[in-house]
């Protein structure tokens, strides 16, 4: 069973239609890298899937469970009800760009606060996976700081932290590495190559390229919302790419 | 003034001090969760209830406080008594004792509560958009319920960056609770005023201005501390 179906996906803001047909399966324990020019529609795509966008066509399933269909009796879609989309959304989580940690909450709060309150977890509990999680990030010692005492680094392997702190089936990272300075991208790099060892379903849009080579199991290829290519690394990134994708990759080695 | 007459007349100014500490306390006590509630009308995406609010909000903002209370006071007696009033007025405001000991206290109170709800929830307003985008996005991407997600991740958030706009407001209300004293609401200015014509005297009002300088002051230090408090994150 695909962890991640999306079919036939169309997002619109007004007049501009932002995805167009957007279809592709994500199976459980896969490694699925976006790559693309920006505004090419990576995040929105990401947003709809996560509920932060309302989708305008198609359809989206996360783990056997239906979140939007397209509407039978007409045109537009149909989401499924709050708490089916509720249940979805646990299933799925996602680190920012920006990492959007909660400057007022310490580091361990920010990880402990949404499965106090969202799973109903004892502070005890939610504190001990906290805990265990940081020091997969290499950063038990920062537990009582406050993000704003943080490198940029760090506070993304914070906001990390916090997404798994909900246990999720699949993780999703919007250019995790985009807002930082060159020499900090390698330790996030390397804790997410960790959480794909382990095994975790991941989709990551990225520029890092020798990265998603690396890593991805599958490599997505997005131009003005659609989806050029989709394939194995050695695919995309080999000679028998289309000439559309050999394009990009040259001009994005060239810099 | 002999020393006596004016250890007499600080005497009295501080007994009145209790009533103007009550305009003060109560005006606090309603308008700032009032405020919040207007920012959010405010804030609403229905627009007529927007527009509706925004409208209160410029007229409690572009007039004066002491019209107001004039107009709060009045308002109940003329009414009543008006040619044009709607019968089903009338009958709600039959329920209203102007000669009630407390009604020119509950006049006062209404037009610095709605007076002062106006010039919080313009400051409220200003903290929740200030908020960046991500922080719901964060929340709503951790399952947060938008409940949840105002009272846990944006309201505190708020709290920090409205303190020092509200801290004026606050010490604005304590000066601003003199204009009771046009309707002859009993509380230092008032008091200070009869006073000076019984002595002749302006040590009176001067003994009233030191005591308003004296809250303002103790009002200045606890904002600056609870800043302080504030400052443990950016
Ligand atoms: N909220 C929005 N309203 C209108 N247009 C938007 C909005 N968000 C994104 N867009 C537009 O959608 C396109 C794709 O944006 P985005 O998904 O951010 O691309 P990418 O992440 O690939 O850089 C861009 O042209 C962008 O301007
Ligand atoms: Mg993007």
């Amino acid at each position: 069973m695909a962890m991640l179906e999306v079919k036939n996906l169309r997002k619109c803001f007004g007049d501009l239609e932002v995805l167009k047909d957007i279809s592709f399966n994500v199976e459980k324990g896969e490694v699925v890298a976006i790559i693309g020019p920006s505004g090419s529609g990576k995040s929105t795509l990401l947003r709809c899937i996560n509920q932060l966008e309302k989708a305008s066509d198609g359809k989206i399933s996360v783990c056997g469970m239906d979140m939007l269909e397209d509407n039978p009796k007409g045109s537009g879609v149909v989401y499924a009800d709050a708490r089916l989309l509720r249940d979805i959304r646990l299933k799925i989580g996602l680190v920012f760009q920006n990492f959007n940690l909660f400057p007022h909450f310490s580091v361990l709060r920010n990880i402990t606060e949404a499965p106090m309150i969202v799973l109903k977890k004892s502070k005890e509990e939610a504190e001990k996976t906290a805990i265990e999680l940081l020091k997969k990030m290499g950063l038990e010692a920062k537990a009582d700081s406050y993000p704003c005492e943080l490198s940029g680094g760090q506070q993304q392997r914070v906001s990390i932290a916090r997404a798994l702190a909900l246990s999720p089936e699949i993780l999703f990272f919007d250019e995790p590495t985009s807002a930082l300075d060159p020499e900090l991208t390698g330790e996030i790099l390397k804790v997410i190559r960790k959480l794909a060892d382990d095994g975790m379903t991941m989709v990551i849009v990225t520029h890092e390229m020798a990265f998603a080579r690396d890593v991805a199991d599958k490599v997505i290829f997005m131009e003005n919302g659609v989806i050029v290519e989709e394939g194995a690394p050695e695919q995309l990134f080999g000679n028998d790419a289309t000439e559309r994708t050999k394009q990009f990759l040259q001009r994005f080695s060239q810099g | 003034m002999t020393s006596q007459e004016i250890l007499n007349v600080v005497k009295l100014l501080l007994e009145y001090l209790v009533p103007t500490l009550k305009v003060f306390g109560f005006t606090l006590l309603f308008s700032v969760p009032l405020g919040m509630v207007v920012a959010l009308l405010k804030m609403c995406k229905f627009k007529p209830i927007s527009y509706l609010t925004n409208i209160y909000i410029l007229i409690m903002r572009g007039t004066p406080l002491m019209l107001q209370v004039i107009v709060a006071f009045y308002a109940v007696p003329m009414l009543k008594n008006g040619e044009g009033t709607p019968q089903f007025i009338v009958n709600l405001l039959n329920n209203i004792d102007i000669k009630d000991e407390n009604y020119m206290f509950n006049a006062v109170l209404v037009a610095f509560v709605l007076n002062y709800a106006a010039y919080f929830a313009e400051i409220f307003r200003g903290g929740i958009e200030s908020i960046p985008k991500g922080q719901y996005e964060a929340a709503a991407a951790l399952s947060m319920t938008r409940t949840q997600t105002f009272f846990k991740i944006i309201l505190p958030q708020v709290v920090k960056r409205v303190v020092p706009a509200s801290a004026n407001e606050v010490i604005t209300l304590v000066k601003d609770t003199s204009l009771a004293n046009v309707v002859a609401y009993a509380e230092i200015t008032l008091k200070a005023k009869q006073q000076m014509q019984l002595y002749s005297s302006l040590v009176p009002l001067f003994i009233a201005g030191a005591f308003y300088f004296v809250l303002a002051t103790v009002l200045t230090i606890v904002f600056s501390y609870v800043e302080k408090k504030l400052d443990y994150y950016k």
